[in-house]
């Protein structure tokens, strides 16, 4: 139940379970998997559905499919310029997949697969790793200079150095707790407000008319949910952008 | 002091931090009001950078509360 004595319990939506009765117990396939192959059906009959027209004058299908290709390629094109161009798969694989996790978590009874730790430190875990080889394949031992900006003075080094280090150590887990957080907090939000309703409705007969308003409350926030989850997708890629302009560019 | 209450009262000081977390939105927006009140075909310049500078200094608030709930619930 969502009141359990004193306390809410806003936590316990985040907990796995299997589904798909006495198969899925045999496997261990969770709700988080069952979303993840909704997510990646998804997104494959959106492309391949919309591109099978391929007129020249898209239509609405089409040009969905087209306008999503397109930003990811902008995206990459402004931030890396075009030697970016062959991480177009990757980054659009990684929006796509984290925007539709995000998105689909926001229909009653579904699950949202990226507000696991687990899973967005996935994610940030393989970006940071194909920043680190992209750089280190592409400039060598000179990839250890970005470390030291060229032109501050030498005896900032022991400073600038270590700091610097830090600072690109931190990048998967700001880029994973970011998505993750937002995540949770959002459906915390949610979790508490329903369960106020819940609470409201219960007191008598006045309680009805008093449960309307952390029900509006979270009609709003479903739809700055809705607003979040793309910006958390658009954030995570665009960073992904910037971090390869730094390891393809070296500053 | 039990447990109990020292978790709450460091979750309570723990989101102090979004004093100033709150402070760096406001002036996010203002200046991209201001900027794009200065010069209007700006905006598609600066609309995407503002909207990453809103991104990221969310993500500084969601790590104090991300602090707040590990110290709750841990």
């Amino acid at each position: 139940m969502a009141v359990e004595g004193k306390a809410i319990d806003a936590l316990g939506q985040f907990e796995l379970g299997t589904v798909l009765g006495p198969v899925g117990a045999a496997v261990g396939f969770t709700q988080s998997n069952l979303y993840m192959l909704i997510s990646a059906g998804l997104i494959f009959v959106l492309m391949m559905s919309g591109m099978r027209a391929r007129a020249i004058i898209p239509g609405r299908m089409q040009g969905l499919a087209e306008s999503a290709y397109g930003f990811i390629d902008d995206m990459l094109q402004a931030q890396v310029g075009e030697a970016g161009r062959r991480f177009l798969p990757f980054v659009f694989t990684l929006f796509m997949f984290i925007l539709f996790g995000n998105m689909l978590g926001l229909f009653p009874y579904a699950f949202t697969y990226t507000s696991h730790i687990t899973m967005t430190f996935t994610l940030a875990g393989i970006v940071f790793v194909l920043i680190t080889f992209v750089g280190i394949s592409l400039h060598g031992r000179k990839f250890f200079g970005y470390f030291f900006p060229e032109g501050a003075p030498l005896w900032l080094a022991p400073i600038i150095i270590p700091v610097e280090i830090i600072s690109y150590l931190s990048r998967p887990i700001s880029l994973s707790v970011r998505l993750f957080a937002n995540m949770v907090a959002g459906h915390v939000m949610l979790k508490v407000f329903a369960t106020f309703v819940v609470m409201l409705a219960g007191l008598g007969t006045v309680g009805p008319f008093l449960a309307v308003a952390p029900l509006a409350m979270n009609v709003a926030l479903v739809g700055f949910e809705v607003l979040v989850a793309f910006l958390q997708a658009y954030v995570f890629a665009i960073l992904t952008c910037i971090y390869l302009h730094d390891a393809v560019h070296l500053h | 002091m039990e447990v109990a209450a020292a978790k709450a009262i460091g979750a309570g000081i723990a989101v102090l931090s979004l004093f100033g977390v709150g402070l760096a939105m406001g002036n996010i927006f203002s200046t991209l009001i201001s900027s794009v009140a200065r010069n209007p075909a700006a905006r598609d310049i600066v609309f995407p950078i503002g909207i990453l500078g809103f991104a990221l200094t969310e993500a500084v608030a969601l790590f104090a509360l991300l602090i707040a709930f590990l110290i709750l619930f841990t």
